[in-house]
């Protein structure tokens, strides 16, 4: 059983919901990375998702560009980040990591070459933001032959029969997009979800994590009983933007927070 | 069977080139627009409609123009110039933005985006959005804005917000990054109007069908004035849409060359041009797979032009698939070339070119004394100078 699926086992058994944590691999620097994957899963983090930096990041606001800036004025390329991982991957046997990213970057190093290497790294999965169902066909056949999971989107716009498509494919989790927007955009509308995701639910056994527009434990609550789990980006990019010294200090907050709001009931 | 019927195939591409690269929220608002186009590109009323705004409000069709004394004095082929400059906003931008507007409109959808470099798509776009009283949003990279001020002020007396992108690299590609980013968040009552033949499926197709304007007027002209096709078609490619306009209608006859001038900038081995079809490689940008621009580890490079017009590191899917199967030649001019193009037309023609064209131009300079005095070359005035004034003012050193 991979990493994924045995996380959200274990979460089920206990009636707990995931909290699922994005950072951008190299933002500031490599080490501060590896020192906050830690220090996330150490504070309540089940799953990471670690950004893979590019030049054009179309779906992502201002906050996480910036993260891919800041990654990519340190040169960081997906490479240095499986390398990343496997450091990772020294003292933490248990937390799955998932790489998301914009397809050219991982193309560049080839379906084949990535996939293998991902695997070896101790990669359980990717994300591509800009790989639609259709535009995947050979990228997730490698993928799925080293056995990592190929998590799939699900947006408020994508039909009833799309969404079967889709979760005919998908495995790991299903990632459903909170909202019509980029990434740190503040319009979550619970209701709107909820219907949402009440349907989506029906349609796949994977789990369902609910992300875009999470950022505090407050937003946290509003969703996390819909689903299987939660994603937050934006607010942990913006911290690990933020002043060097204090990191460790308002990422452990931040965490914290989220933590003990899933964990209500 | 004829190479052009059938293409993009069903998912969208061109060969290997093409395809729907973008985010899920994305996906089913293009399968919509592709479906809605499919259908209305057959539609008589429909495009009784598009034709009768070329005539009367672009002032279709342009002519083709014998450049007599130029070609007397590069001494070889007979040179024709294809006159878009003289579309009304003064470049072939106008053709695809009058067929994609009536297009929004018949969606239902109440507020129109695009992404500009030069200035011309915007004022283009703007143009049509004041004329059909819909509220409009023009993203603009923060360096495009500093040369293009003329455009911007257009775009802005026509009603239209300006958003000036300070993003990546502050120029049309980070424009394009904006301009998706907006539409993924106003997807409902938004459409997106691509100001060239790139983007996810089916913007290079329709951008190409509406510009095909361009290209069927020219085989009808040359029949009538010349009495025989031309030996060579020459254009300007940036994303490729006045050149995919003009080349469209000609593929499947193999005695007319196809050529596409790219921007060298300072030359090819400088890495500063804007020339993926000639030294890039293979990638995904934009919703797209295309030649791209990139480093080995797939990351977009910086572009550099003298031409705002051209500076993009990709290039339309249709381009890529062409070169390809060697349909079409893709070459380069740097930007004192097109300088110098730009002046010598200028001054034996009286026709000032954008600078974009000059490039296109500047390979005739080359090419058309090698050619014999029967053989014709057509080559595309894909807009006018008056834009880049500033540019070529502030190059000479002299203040406006
Ligand atoms: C006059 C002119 N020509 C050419 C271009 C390049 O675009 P395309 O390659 O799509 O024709 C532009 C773009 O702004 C332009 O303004």
């Amino acid at each position: 059983m991979g990493r994924i699926e045995k996380t959200f086992l274990d979460l089920a058994e206990l009636k707990q919901k995931a909290l699922i944590g994005y950072i951008v691999s190299g933002d500031p620097n490599m080490s501060s990375t590896l020192m906050a994957m830690h220090l996330m899963v150490e504070e309540g983090v089940h799953v990471i998702e670690l950004g893979i930096a590019f030049s054009d990041p179309m779906a992502e606001g201002p906050s996480i560009q910036q993260g891919h800036e800041r990654a990519l004025a340190e040169k960081i390329s997906l490479k240095a980040t499986l390398k990343l991982v496997k450091s990772f991957r020294e003292k933490d046997k248990k937390t799955p990591v998932v790489l998301m990213g914009y397809m050219n970057t991982f193309e560049a190093l080839g379906s084949e070459v990535f996939s293998y290497a991902a695997k070896d790294n101790g990669v359980d999965g990717i994300l591509i933001v800009d790989m639609p169902l259709e535009a995947s066909d050979e990228f997730t056949e490698e993928c799925r032959k080293q056995g990592l999971d190929v998590i799939r989107l699900i947006a408020p716009t994508t039909t009833e029969s799309r969404i079967k498509k889709i979760c005919k494919q998908a495995s790991g989790y299903i990632y459903y997009i909170s909202l019509k927007g980029i990434t740190g955009a503040d319009s979550i509308n619970p209701e709107e979800v909820e219907k949402k995701v009440l349907k989506l639910k029906k349609l796949t056994d994977l789990p369902v994590v609910i992300g875009f527009g999470i950022k505090d434990g407050k937003s946290a609550s509003k969703v996390k009983d819909l689903a299987d789990g939660v994603v937050v980006g934006t607010a942990l990019v913006d911290i690990m933007g933020g002043n060097k010294e204090e990191i460790e200090k308002h990422l452990s907050i931040k965490i914290k927070d989220l933590s003990k709001a899933l964990r209500k009931t | 069977m004829s190479k052009k019927e059938k293409l993009p195939d069903s998912k969208g591409r061109f060969g290997i080139y093409g395809g729907v690269y973008v985010a899920e929220t994305l996906v089913p608002a293009l399968e919509e627009l592709a479906q809605k186009y499919e259908l209305i590109k057959d539609d008589k009323e429909f495009m009784a409609e598009v034709q009768d705004d070329l005539e009367k409000f672009v002032g279709r069709p342009s002519p083709l123009y014998f450049a007599k004394h130029w070609s007397k004095k590069l001494g070889g082929a007979k040179v024709y110039l294809k006159r878009e400059d003289l579309n009304h906003t003064g470049a072939h931008k106008i053709n695809n933005t009058v067929g994609q507007i009536l297009l929004a409109k018949h969606m239902g959808k109440t507020r129109i985006i695009a992404e500009t470099g030069a200035g011309q798509h915007g004022v283009a776009t703007a143009t049509v959005a004041a004329r059909h009283g819909l509220e409009c949003v023009i993203y603009m990279g923060e360096e495009d804005i500093k040369r293009q001020s003329l455009n911007v002020y257009r775009i802005k007396i026509l009603g239209a917000e300006v958003v000036s992108v300070n993003s990546g690299t502050k120029t049309l590609k980070d424009a394009m990054n904006e301009a998706m980013r907006d539409w993924v968040t106003n997807v409902d009552n938004t459409y997106y109007i691509i100001g060239s033949v790139a983007g996810p499926h089916p913007y290079p197709q329709i951008v190409r069908d509406f510009n095909s304007v361009v290209g069927e007027e020219v085989l009808f002209q040359s029949k009538n004035q010349i009495g025989k096709m031309p030996d060579l078609l020459v254009a300007c490619v940036g994303g490729g849409s006045n050149a995919m306009g003009l080349f469209y209608p000609f593929i499947d006859i193999s005695s007319t060359d196809l050529v596409g001038v790219e921007a060298g900038g300072l030359g090819l081995d400088t890495g500063k041009h804007a020339a993926p079809l000639n030294a890039g490689s293979e990638g995904v940008l934009h919703g797209m797979r295309t030649y791209l621009m990139q480093t080995t580890e797939g990351q977009i490079q910086n572009t550099h032009s003298i031409s705002a017009g051209l500076d993009y590191p990709g290039v339309g899917p249709e381009h890529a698939w062409l070169k390809d199967i060697g349909r079409a030649d893709y070459t380069t001019a740097n930007d004192q070339e097109a300088l110098d193009a730009f002046k010598e037309l200028t001054l034996v023609e009286g026709i000032m070119p954008a600078l974009e064209t000059a490039h296109a131009l500047a390979y005739v300079k080359k090419i058309a004394p090698t050619m014999d005095s029967e053989k014709v070359i057509v080559v595309n005035i894909s807009g006018r100078g008056d834009k880049d004034i500033n540019t070529v003012a502030d190059i000479e050193g002299i203040k406006l």
